[in-house]
């Protein structure tokens, strides 16, 4: 198991004494080691970012526990263990990441981490340039990272965390602010990551064709509680989604135009516009 | 009339800069400049509203040029709205945020509330007055900005990826309220957006690259030209792109699908 909450409550304290705001309730989540993609959706305020700051012990439960492989974290402080290893182990590209580059050179602070978790200076550089490759920014890593586009700040900022090699990734709204072509850019790059590497990548985001197109897994937080946790064709084709406040994906909305106007029969197992050609193609010769 | 001539401005680095730009926006007309990260986009609507100023070339409202001793006049009738809704909210509550604004044009306070009542119901949120501002949604922050710029009376609302940090339903209340504001109160706008089907309901739209204005027209001509799109990072929108990849096989022969396709965009 790579990640296991049990009864988990989240209060945040309140204005005033003996108040508090609820952030999440009775949350039971597990989430495997390797080969998951999982979204977690829902509206602003239902408690994403409080949960997936639980998955890297950036937070403790107020109540329950939560599992990070092999360290079990409480409500209680002094009860918990060292968190370097949960830190390694789990990585966390948080929203807008680019606001936290600060060393001189990419390549610096590509290195920053690794260094941090005890890899030699040879090993940390010798990383930072594998995943400057793998990003396509190689050839800035000597550049201040305060002089770069917004795509690419954004990629150097996601390769300082890729540099020490997480077992699971966590992603808060990693499109978020992205132009189209930098939004399907850093999409197709954890989508590859998690195909080659088997890595678990667990995402938040608002946006449902992403959703729909890559994830395996979505998990639906509603008012602080898990609402839905299952696969992405059931939660669109019931009132779920509705129910929820998310939007149907684009592929979705035009299949359902298409099947109600000329009678098709066009499935959701269907992820992409490629994916619509293809069976419109097969129904349009069989037709 | 909003002319924009020849006009550049460049920070230190090479990123969002504008290099030589000229285009005008008519009055109660719709604009939306969309383009890449960095392609000097937000930079324009800076230079708009007089927070930098331009290094070469002029802004012209109605004729009269935008410096030093006209600022204060023409800011009074252009709006803009910001990216991020927390950096935008001056007062302790709602009231006293769009009061702010009011005050700085001595507005007589026989008057304040009065405008305050009207443009907080126009965009819904009358009944929020004394709320804080951390107790509001995104949405909700971004459209006490708007009542703010309304109460002001200003003709031109500017509005600086207003939606990017929204959520869906924020995203469709400020798009609908941005809808409502162009048709029934004849506001000139102007949207920077990456948000293709925001930008498809405009009337003009520009696309910016490298700080180079690269194209301009109407969104169907706009979204026409996927190589334009593509080489400013963009694409079309989702309606529109399906009818491009379904025309490029065999399917454009089937006239029942492709009709229906257009219905469909037709309807976004």
């Amino acid at each position: 198991m790579g990640i296991s909450f049990k009864n988990v409550d989240h209060y945040y304290p309140g204005v005033k004494r003996k108040e508090y705001t609820i952030a999440l309730e009775n949350i039971n989540l597990d989430i495997n080691e390797k080969n998951e993609f999982i979204a977690i959706v829902g509206k602003t305020g239902s408690g994403k970012s409080t949960l997936m700051q639980h998955m890297n012990a950036l937070m403790l439960p107020t109540k329950g526990t939560v599992q990070i492989f092999d360290d079990i974290i409480t409500p209680k402080k002094n009860k918990n263990p060292k968190l370097k290893s949960v830190r390694k182990r789990v990585g966390f590209v948080f929203q807008f990441p680019e606001y936290q580059l600060f060393e001189e050179t990419v390549l610096k602070d590509i290195m920053f981490a690794p260094l941090n978790f005890g890899f030699t200076k040879e090993e940390a550089e010798a990383k930072a340039k594998e995943v400057a490759k793998l990003l396509g920014i190689e050839k800035i890593l000597n550049k201040s990272p305060f002089n770069l586009s917004g795509g690419q700040m954004r990629k150097a900022a996601i390769a300082g965390i890729l540099s020490y090699d997480p077992d699971i990734l966590l992603l808060d709204e990693p499109t978020r602010g992205l132009d189209p072509k930098g939004a399907k850019d850093i999409m197709e790059l954890f989508y590859n990551i998690h195909k080659q590497t088997g890595k678990t990548i667990i995402l938040i985001t608002h946006d449902m064709d992403i959703v729909y197109q890559y994830a395996t897994r979505v998990v639906v937080l509603n008012e602080s509680y898990i609402n839905y946790d299952g696969n992405k064709e059931d939660l669109f084709k019931t009132n779920l989604y509705n129910e929820n406040h998310l939007v149907k994906p684009n592929v979705l909305q035009l299949i359902d135009y298409l099947n109600e106007k000329l009678g098709y029969s066009i499935d959701y197992n269907t992820y992409t516009l490629e994916d619509l050609i293809e069976k419109l193609k097969e129904v349009s010769n069989n037709g | 009339m909003i002319e924009f001539k020849n006009v550049k401005f460049s920070y230190n680095t090479k990123d969002r800069a504008v290099k030589d730009v000229s285009f005008s926006v008519a009055d109660h007309e719709w604009l939306s400049i969309i383009g890449h990260n960095g392609s000097g986009k937000s930079t324009i609507a800076k230079l708009l509203v007089g927070l930098i100023e331009p290094q070469a070339g002029e802004i012209l409202y109605d004729g009269v040029k935008l410096e030093e001793k006209t600022i204060n006049d023409i800011r009074h009738k252009v709006g803009i709205v910001f990216q991020n809704p927390d950096n935008q909210f001056v007062g302790y509550n709602v009231l006293y945020d769009i009061a702010f604004g009011l005050e700085n044009k001595q507005v007589p306070r026989s008057e304040m509330l009065e405008l305050i009542h009207k443009y907080t119901k126009l965009v819904d949120m009358e009944e929020y007055l004394s709320r804080e501002p951390e107790t509001l949604s995104g949405g909700q922050k971004q459209r006490v900005a708007i009542a703010g710029i309304l109460a002001m009376n200003c003709d031109i609302v500017i509005l600086d990826e207003a939606t990017s940090m929204l959520d869906p339903e924020g995203t469709e209340e400020i798009i609908a309220l941005i809808e409502e504001l162009h048709t029934k109160y004849n506001k000139t706008i102007i949207t920077i957006t990456h948000d293709l089907n925001l930008a498809l309901k405009s009337d003009h739209i520009l696309v910016m690259k490298e700080g180079h204005l690269i194209k301009e027209g109407k969104p169907e001509d706009i979204f026409e030209e996927r190589d334009i799109l593509l080489s400013s990072n963009l694409d079309m929108p989702f309606s529109l792109k399906a009818i491009y990849e379904v025309s490029k096989t065999e399917l454009n022969n089937n006239k029942e699908l492709m009709d229906a396709l257009w219905e469909y965009r037709s309807k976004m």
